[in-house]
């Protein structure tokens, strides 16, 4: 069985600071991580060849130091990994994004499943999953919280919703986003270091994915991020006293007032 | 310090802490107090691969040596010794096997104890033997196609817990130490039980049990060596695993000292943190020279066994004989300067005390090993080579 996973490089930290000039985030000193979601996206992808057999590929958009993070990747078991690399790819959006992708997953050739984390800590989006699959013309399953089977070209697996969760049967090749409830990632293996160093990492560029220079990156970007700011902190709100009939009448009082009742 | 380890070393080195820093960490209070092996660990450790490190490349391993052992055990004992030396024990029980076994008996056991999917132990102490371990009383009667091995085994770490044991009895009762033997014993053979499981003061996350031998049939094909060279098979080994438990005792006077020190920074008495007071900066001074000067003889011993040479008894003894001391004094002052919070269950250093004071009885008690320190200082008269 043939496994891809994406993933993205992010800041290694949740307390990223904004620009307040450019609106950027502030990545400098700041070690990137592998998207932490994204960790059980790659966890599940070995654990399903160590289940069936086949080879994990990983994938990740993004500058030159990200081929670390797919190194790291190695070490904890994937087989192979791929960097999309280009200048043209900068400022992308999930849309850009997701065509990126799709272009490198097609390229690779046959696979049978790609697997996403459910979201990034940076973007929070969760949209390049569903806009890859579509892209792609596979089925899709997001939320993915345990693979229970996959035989006959066809995967059934149980999906997180708010009541509790769904068995989906889908056929294969298929796209998967994962919850951090599927498994516990593992740590990385001495061998896996070993062959991680001595892993050749190919960099693809749009030329190499066949793709125009304008369908990808900010070009190709179908949203703008016009603003991005930290929340003014909310003042704190008025404590009423007194006895609970003064304060119920207090509050009744108030929402009238302001028309809210 | 530059201790000279190469890039293997020092990545064994890091990924052993952050397996201990993520997965031990967590639950080494509990492990503790339930005396629960801990077995959801040693399958980390096994998929980390950090049983390969000293096992040779030719039976899945790394090739690395005693050193590369003790790294890990350090710094697996820098935060749960209890787990550091399940871990350890597990090369104590196939180094005899691993220098003395044929190519057949290490093809058939290494790869899996490599992978950590079989875990193993050494079973030499019984009721009657301690330090003195000539006068053991298990036997091994020969039999068509094998042996017949009768008698218990007592305080062995890793017992029913190990699927493979490193078993002395004797084939040859009217000659002591010299009739003695060495078996592989699998855990499930007929006439082999587990009997009781010890409570302990420290290091109670590993397991310690009795094995019991009722006419326990082993094949030929388990003995390793000639019979008659166990006893002399069993000193070689136990120079050659003392430098871990010699580790151990770094790693946890390592721990101590780094609790010790965090605690003293933000504890505030007089209206100053304790590090600003002179007596506690000397204490903390002190324990970190012990520390240091331990580490380094533990390094040098691990590097004589790993250099080829043929007789290491004295290097070996030293370095665990100071390790474990340390270990004991450090953990003991680190107890000191948390006070009453160190006292209680609340902070590791309670626990680390008691874990410490194994060090300076197992493996050779530190007088058994001060004594064979003299002997060997009697022999070359004071000289060194």
């Amino acid at each position: 069985m043939n496994i891809i996973v994406c993933l993205k490089q992010v800041p290694g930290t949740t307390e990223v600071k904004i620009d307040p000039n450019t609106n950027t985030l502030v990545r400098q000193g700041v070690k990137g991580i592998i998207n932490p979601l994204d960790t059980y996206a790659l966890e599940e992808g070995v654990r399903l060849k160590e289940r069936f057999g086949g080879e994990v590929t990983v994938i990740s958009m993004g500058p030159p130091q990200a081929a670390e993070m797919l190194r790291e990747a190695i070490s904890l078991g994937a087989d192979k990994a791929v960097l999309l690399s280009d200048s043209a790819f900068a400022g992308a959006d999930t849309l850009a994004t997701a065509l990126t992708l799709a272009a490198a997953i097609k390229k690779l050739g046959a696979c049978d499943m790609v697997i996403c984390g459910r979201q990034t800590i940076d973007g929070d989006t969760g949209q390049v999953g569903p806009e890859l699959a579509e892209m792609l013309e596979v089925a899709f399953v997001a939320y993915v919280s345990k693979v229970e089977e996959v035989a006959n070209g066809l995967m059934r697996v149980r999906r997180m919703i708010e009541e509790g969760h769904e068995v989906i049967e889908a056929s294969l090749p298929a796209l998967i986003t994962v919850v951090k409830e599927i498994n516990v990632p593992r740590l990385p293996s001495l061998r896996g270091i070993a062959k991680s160093k001595g892993a050749v990492i190919p960099v693809w560029t749009a030329r190499d994915l066949g793709i125009d220079p304008n369908a990808v990156g900010l070009a190709g970007s179908a949203t703008r991020v016009v603003k991005v700011f930290t929340p003014q902190r909310v003042s704190k709100g008025e404590v009423l006293s007194g006895d609970l009939a003064a304060q119920v009448d207090t509050v009744v009082s108030k929402l009238k007032s302001a028309g809210l009742i | 310090m530059e201790y000279f380890l190469t890039e293997q070393q020092k990545t064994i080195k890091s990924l052993a802490r952050r397996v201990a820093e993520e997965r031990i960490l967590p639950v080494r209070a509990e492990l503790d107090e339930k005396e629960e092996f801990p077995r959801a660990i040693i399958k980390d450790l096994a998929a980390a691969d950090l049983f390969r490190v000293f096992i040779p490349a030719e039976y899945d391993g790394l090739g690395g040596g005693t050193l590369d052992l003790v790294l890990v055990v350090e710094e697996l004992s820098r935060v749960c010794s209890g787990v550091a030396v399940s871990y350890a024990a597990s090369g104590l029980g196939c180094f005899t096997l691993m220098d003395f076994g044929t190519e057949e008996q290490k093809k058939k056991y290494l790869p899996d104890i490599a992978a950590g999917k079989k875990l193993t132990a050494f079973a030499l102490t019984e009721s009657t033997a301690g330090s003195d371990a000539s006068a053991i009383r298990t036997t091994a009667e020969k039999v068509s196609g094998g042996y017949v091995l009768n008698g218990t085994k007592q305080f062995i770490t890793n017992g029913g817990e190990a699927e493979l044991y490193t078993v002395i009895a004797l084939t040859d009762k009217t000659k002591g130490a010299r009739g003695a033997s060495t078996f592989i014993v699998e855990k499930g053979t007929e006439g082999f039980t587990f009997g009781k499981k010890e409570k302990k003061m420290g290091i109670r996350s590993s397991a310690t049990r009795e094995l019991v031998f009722r006419n326990c049939f082993v094949p030929e094909a388990n003995r390793i060596g000639k019979e008659g060279m166990g006893f002399i098979m069993t000193m070689k080994l136990l120079d050659r695993s003392r430098p871990g438990i010699g580790a151990q005792a770094v790693g946890l006077a390592q721990g101590a000292l780094e609790a010790a020190l965090e605690y003293a920074g933000t504890r505030v008495q007089f209206g100053h943190p304790l590090t600003a007071l002179p007596v506690v900066q000397d204490m903390l001074a002190e324990m970190a020279i012990q520390v240091e000067a331990a580490r380094l003889m533990v390094y040098a011993a691990a590097r004589t066994a790993d250099s080829g040479a043929r007789s290491y008894t004295e290097e070996s003894a030293m370095a665990k004989v100071f390790a474990s001391d340390v270990a004991m004094k450090v953990t003991t002052d680190a107890v000191q300067i948390c006070g009453g919070a160190g006292y209680m269950k609340d902070y590791p250093v309670e626990k680390m005390m008691r874990d410490a004071k194994i060090t300076q009885i197992y493996e050779g008690s530190n007088q058994v090993l001060r004594n064979a320190v003299f002997f060997d200082l009697r022999k070359r008269k004071g000289q060194r080579a």
